[in-house]
C-alpha cells in the first residue's frame, strides 16, 4: 500500500516525560485520517515533529515512500505540508487577501501583485466551497470565517497535506456543519488531512481511518466505519467510560445566587453599548443552571461582574442572601464563591509558578499555609499532593512542577481541584471542559454533579450543546445580552436549543420567580 | 541519583553562567589591553584583577565602600524585576535620596545621635516617593513604568539641581556643590574602620546586606512576596485570586525606589567629602545598579556577589592608569559581562547539554 506520509517509530522526550513512545502514523492519499487521544497523549508533540518544530530523538518521517528531514515549518511548507493550529496564526489588521498571501507574495519589479493572487484565491474558494470576502480584515470577520482562512492559506501554498489542529473547538455546531462539507470535499480532491480531536462524534462523522494515542504510546489504527464511539474512548482512555453521564434528579433548595437586572456597559472610543442588558435569574442550592449561547452574547461579562472581576454599571448581585454587588474579589471568594475561569492561561493559572502554588493561590492566606505573613512551604506542598492524588492530575515532577510546562488537560484538573477543593456554596463553572478528552470530561463533570448533590449551586457557562443538554438541570440561553428563554433540557432536543441560541426563537423568562 | 562526575544542580546553573560571563568579559578586557598596548597588558590585566588590594586592607575597605550604594541601586532594579516591572528608574530615586539625606544633613544637626538614622530613613522616604509616581500611573492607567520612570530620572536631576543652587542653607556658590555636612550626619563606621583603616568604609556595607536579606526573605518566604511576584507573573489571574493588584504594583515600585533613595542616602552621608555637584549629568549608580542585577540574575544574595565584583573590578581599574591604559577599558570589561549575563538562558542550555552529555540528570528538583 502506498503512502503519502509516513511518520515511523517517531520517539520524541522532554524532561520528565516521554511525549511520543515509538509511535507509527502512516496516512493515505486522499483520506481523513483521524488522531485521536487525550490531553497530554502526545498528539500536538507528533504533529509538531511532522510539522518541523521538533526534532525526534528517534524514528524516520517518509513522504511518499521517500525519507525526508524536517527542519522547520518553511521546509514543511515547502514539501508540501500545511498546518492548522488550535490558535490561528493570523495578523488581525491585515485583510483576509493579504494574510493569504503573507509570505508568499508575487512580487514584480519589487511591487506587489495582488491581481493575481486574488484571482487564484477566488477560484480556490469556489472550487472547495470556502466562502470569504477577500478585502474584509480579519478583526472583522467571525471565527469561522478566518478558519476558513487558514485552510485558503494552506491551499494557496498548494500543500498536500492538511494538519487540522482541533478545528471544531471554536465553532458553533452550524460551521462545524460546514466544515465537515469542506473537509469532504478536500479529500476528494485527492488532498490528505490529518483532523487532529477528541470528539468522537466528529471522528464518526468524517473520518476514515483514526490513529489512537495514550500516554504517548501508538494504541492502533482502526478503520473508523468498522469501530463504534465506545471502542474509540475505550482506546483513547484505557478504561470503560461512561458517554452520558449519570446524575439524580436535582432537589433545588433555597436560592444561594440572586442576579437582578445586572447591566454591563462598554466604552469603546467614546460610544457606549450594553453588552449584558438587566439580566435576572436565580440560582439554588443542588441545582445546576447553565447558560448557554453563543460566544460573544454577553456570557464572558456577565460572569465577570458577578464574580468581581470587572465593574457592574447597574442591577444587584446577592449570595446567601447578602448584596455583593460592590464586594471585592477576596470578599466573595471567602464567602463562599468558586470560580472556574473561562481562560485557564489568562486568568486561572499563574504559569511561573509551581503546582503547589497554584493549588493555593486563592487560599495562600489562610491560617493553615501562613504564620504571621510567612507561608509555610511544607504545608502547602502537603495540600498540592493530596490534591494531584485526589484530582489525578499528570505531571513531570510532583508538586514543584512549573505549570507551563504541563498539558492543558492536567492545567485545567489544577484549577477545578482548587476550586472545588475549597467547598464551595456556589460554584461558577466557565467552559470548565474546555478542550478536554472525554476522559477528563467524564471526570470533570462527575465532580461538578457531586458538588451538586453536596447542596452546592453551579452557575455554568458552556458553549458546547452535549455539555449543555447532559449536565445541566435548567437551561438560561442568553443571546445578545439578554435571557431569552428558561428551559428544562428534558423538554427540549438540541435542535430546538440551537434555534434559541441563534436568536430565531424567545421563550418565556419568568422574571420574577423569588 | 549517584553520579561519578560532577553533580550540576539547575539551580547553580544561574550561578555557573553569571561565572562564565564574568570569565568571557575579563578575556575580552584582556584581549582589548593586548591590542592597545601589547608589552603592557599582563601586567595591566594583573592589575584589574588586584589592584583593588594594592593598599592591603585599604583598598578592601575602599571596594566595600562602593560597593554599597550599587548593591542597593542593584536591589532595586532586582527587586522590581522579579516582580514584573523594570525599574529603571533607580537613578532618579538615588538623586531623591541623596537630596534628602543633604537636607536633613544639613538642616536638623540638632538631632544629635539620631540625625544618621533620621537622615537615611529620610532618603529612603524620598526614593520611595519617587518610585511611587510610574508605581502609581502603571497601575491606574497602565502608563508602561519604563517610560515614566526614564521621566522621573530628569524631574529628579534638574528639580535637585535647582533647589540646592536656590537654596542659602545647602548651596556652596564657591564650589557649586551643596555644603558638606556635619559629622552627626555621617553614618557610623562600626568598627570598620579599625579593619580597614584609612578607608572610606562604613556601616553602610552592613545596611546595604541586611537589605538584600530582609529583600530575599520578602520574596520567598512570605504572603507579601507571593503576591507581589504573583502579580508580575500575571496580573489578571492575581485579580481573579483576589490579589489587590494596583496596590501589589504600588507597593512594589515603593520598595523599588526606597532601596534606591538609600542607595543615595548611603553614599552621601558616608562622610567621604561627596557633595550633590550642580551639573547636568545623572549619576552612574543607577544604571549600574541594573548591571549589578543583571549579573546577580536578580537574586538578592547574587546582587550582594555581584556588586562587590563590579566595585573590585571598578576600583582595581583605577590602577590602570598606571601602565598608561585608561579607566574606561573596566567599562568596556563590565558592559561585555552584562551582555553574556544578558545570554544565560544560552548558556544555562549549553551547561544542560554539557551536563546531558555527561549522562546526567537533568532536573534534580
Amino acid at each position: 500500500m502506498d503512502y503519502i506520509i509516513e511518520m515511523l517509530g517517531i520517539t520524541k522526550e522532554f524532561p520528565g516525560i516521554i511525549a511520543n513512545d515509538n509511535v507509527n502514523l502512516q496516512v493515505k492519499k486522499g483520506e481523513i485520517h483521524a488522531l485521536l487521544g487525550e490531553n497530554g497523549a502526545g498528539k500536538s508533540t507528533l504533529m509538531s515533529v511532522l510539522f518541523g518544530l521538533y526534532q525526534p530523538e528517534k524514528g524516520c518521517i517518509k513522504l511518499k515512500g521517500r525519507e525526508v528531514k524536517i527542519t522547520g515549518p518553511l521546509y514543511a511548507n515547502e514539501l508540501g505540508i500545511g498546518m492548522v493550529h488550535q490558535h490561528f496564526k493570523l495578523v488581525h489588521n491585515f485583510t483576509v487577501l493579504q494574510n493569504i498571501v503573507l509570505g508568499m507574495e508575487t512580487v514584480r519589479g519589487g511591487f506587489l501583485q495582488m491581481k493575481e493572487a486574488r484571482e487564484k484565491i477566488l477560484a480556490l474558494s469556489e472550487k472547495y466551497n470556502l466562502a470569504v470576502d477577500p478585502d474584509a480584515f480579519i478583526s472583522d470577520i467571525t471565527v469561522g470565517m478566518q478558519q476558513r482562512v487558514e485552510i485558503l492559506k494552506m491551499l494557496y501554498r498548494d500543500n498536500e497535506i492538511l494538519i487540522l489542529d482541533e478545528p471544531t473547538a471554536v465553532l458553533t455546531p452550524q460551521e462545524i456543519e460546514e466544515l465537515m462539507h469542506v473537509m469532504r470535499g478536500l479529500a476528494k480532491e485527492g488532498k490528505s488531512i490529518i483532523f487532529i480531536t477528541h470528539k468522537l462524534n466528529e471522528i464518526k462523522a468524517v473520518a476514515d481511518r483514526c490513529t489512537v494515542l495514550r500516554r504517548g504510546k501508538c494504541i492502533d489504527t482502526v478503520s473508523v466505519p468498522e469501530t463504534d464511539k465506545e471502542t474509540l474512548s475505550e482506546m483513547m482512555v484505557g478504561r470503560k467510560v461512561n458517554l452520558l453521564l449519570d446524575k439524580k434528579e436535582a432537589k433545588p433548595a433555597e436560592a444561594v445566587l440572586q442576579v437582578s437586572d445586572l447591566t454591563v456597559r462598554a466604552k469603546h472610543e467614546g460610544h457606549t453599548r450594553d453588552i449584558v442588558k438587566k439580566v435576572s435569574f436565580t440560582v439554588r442550592k443542588g441545582e445546576i443552571v447553565c447558560i448557554a449561547g453563543i460566544d460573544g452574547n454577553g456570557q464572558s461579562e456577565l460572569i465577570h461582574a458577578i464574580t468581581g472581576l470587572s465593574h457592574t454599571d447597574s442591577g444587584r448581585v446577592i449570595i446567601n442572601g447578602v448584596d455583593m454587588t460592590q464586594k471585592s474579589v477576596r470578599f466573595k471568594n471567602t464567602h463562599g464563591l468558586s470560580h472556574i475561569p473561562e481562560d485557564r492561561h489568562k486568568y486561572g493559572l499563574v504559569l511561573d509558578y509551581s503546582l503547589a502554588e497554584n493549588l493555593v493561590l486563592q487560599e495562600y492566606f489562610e491560617p493553615g499555609f501562613q504564620n504571621k505573613g510567612f507561608i509555610r512551604f511544607e504545608k502547602v506542598k502537603e495540600h498540592g499532593k493530596r490534591l494531584i492524588e485526589e484530582f489525578d492530575i499528570r505531571s513531570g515532577q510532583g508538586v514543584n512542577t512549573l505549570t507551563r510546562s504541563m498539558s492543558g488537560g492536567n492545567q485545567q484538573k489544577v484549577i477545578v481541584a482548587r476550586e472545588i477543593a475549597r467547598n464551595p456554596e456556589l460554584l461558577i463553572a466557565v467552559q470548565p471542559t474546555r478542550g478536554l478528552d472525554v476522559g477528563a470530561i467524564e471526570f470533570i463533570h462527575n465532580q461538578i454533579v457531586k458538588q451538586r448533590d453536596n447542596g452546592c449551586a453551579v452557575l455554568l457557562v458552556s458553549l458546547e450543546l452535549d455539555e449543555v443538554m447532559n449536565l445541566s438541570d435548567r437551561i438560561l440561553v442568553i443571546y445578545e445580552g439578554e435571557i431569552t428563554a428558561d428551559l428544562n433540557p428534558k423538554e427540549i432536543t438540541v435542535q430546538e436549543l440551537g434555534l434559541y441560541m441563534s436568536g430565531s426563537k424567545k421563550g418565556v423568562v419568568n422574571k420574577h420567580e423569588e | 541519583m549517584k553520579n561519578k562526575g560532577i553533580k550540576i544542580k539547575k539551580s547553580d546553573f544561574g550561578f555557573l553562567s553569571s561565572l562564565f560571563a564574568v570569565f568571557v568579559g575579563l578575556l575580552f578586557g584582556f584581549i582589548i589591553l593586548l591590542c592597545s598596548n601589547a608589552s603592557q597588558a599582563v601586567p595591566g590585566f594583573l592589575t584589574i584583577l588586584t589592584g583593588a588590594l594594592t593598599h592591603g586592607n585599604k583598598g578592601a575597605g575602599q571596594v566595600f565602600y562602593y560597593a554599597t550604594p550599587i548593591i542597593l541601586t542593584g536591589l532595586s532594579v532586582g527587586f522590581a524585576f522579579k516582580t514584573g516591572l523594570f525599574n529603571i528608574g533607580a537613578t532618579g530615586q538615588f538623586i531623591a535620596g541623596s537630596f534628602a539625606a543633604v537636607v536633613v544633613g544639613l538642616t536638623l544637626p540638632s538631632l544629635g545621635a539620631v540625625h544618621w538614622t533620621v537622615a537615611l530613613l529620610a532618603s529612603a522616604a524620598a526614593g520611595a516617593v519617587w518610585g511611587a509616581v510610574p508605581g502609581i500611573l502603571k497601575a491606574f492607567f497602565n502608563v508602561n513604568e519604563v517610560i515614566s520612570s526614564i521621566m522621573m530620572n530628569y524631574i529628579g536631576l534638574y528639580a535637585v539641581n535647582f533647589t540646592v543652587k536656590g537654596s542659602k542653607t545647602l548651596f556652596d556658590s564657591l564650589r557649586n556643590q551643596s555644603l558638606p555636612l556635619p559629622e552627626s550626619s555621617h553614618i557610623p563606621k562600626m568598627g570598620l574602620n579599625l579593619l580597614f583603616p584609612d578607608s572610606s568604609v562604613n556601616g553602610g556595607i552592613f545596611i546595604a546586606v541586611l537589605a538584600a536579606l530582609v529583600i530575599y526573605i520578602i520574596l520567598n518566604k512570605t504572603t507579601f512576596g507571593f503576591e507581589l511576584k504573583a502579580v508580575g507573573f500575571n496580573r489578571n489571574a492575581s485579580k481573579y485570586a483576589g490579589i489587590n493588584e494596583k496596590k501589589s504594583i504600588i507597593l512594589s515600585m515603593v520598595i523599588a525606589g526606597a532601596l534606591a533613595g538609600m542607595a543615595g542616602g548611603l553614599l552621601y552621608l558616608a562622610g567621604s567629602g561627596k557633595h550633590i555637584e550642580v551639573v547636568d549629568v545623572l549619576p552612574a549608580e543607577g544604571f549600574t545598579g541594573i548591571s549589578v542585577a543583571l549579573l546577580g540574575l536578580s537574586n538578592p544574595l547574587g546582587i550582594v556577589l555581584a556588586g562587590l565584583f563590579i566595585a573590585h573590578i571598578t576600583s582595581g581599574g583605577f590602577y590602570l592608569q598606571l601602565f598608561e591604559f585608561s579607566t574606561e577599558i573596566i567599562d568596556i570589561i563590565v558592559a561585555v559581562i552584562i551582555y553574556f549575563s544578558a545570554f544565560s538562558l544560552i548558556i544555562r542550555l549549553l551547561f544542560s547539554k554539557i551536563s546531558k552529555g555527561r549522562g546526567e540528570v537533568k532536573n534534580h528538583e
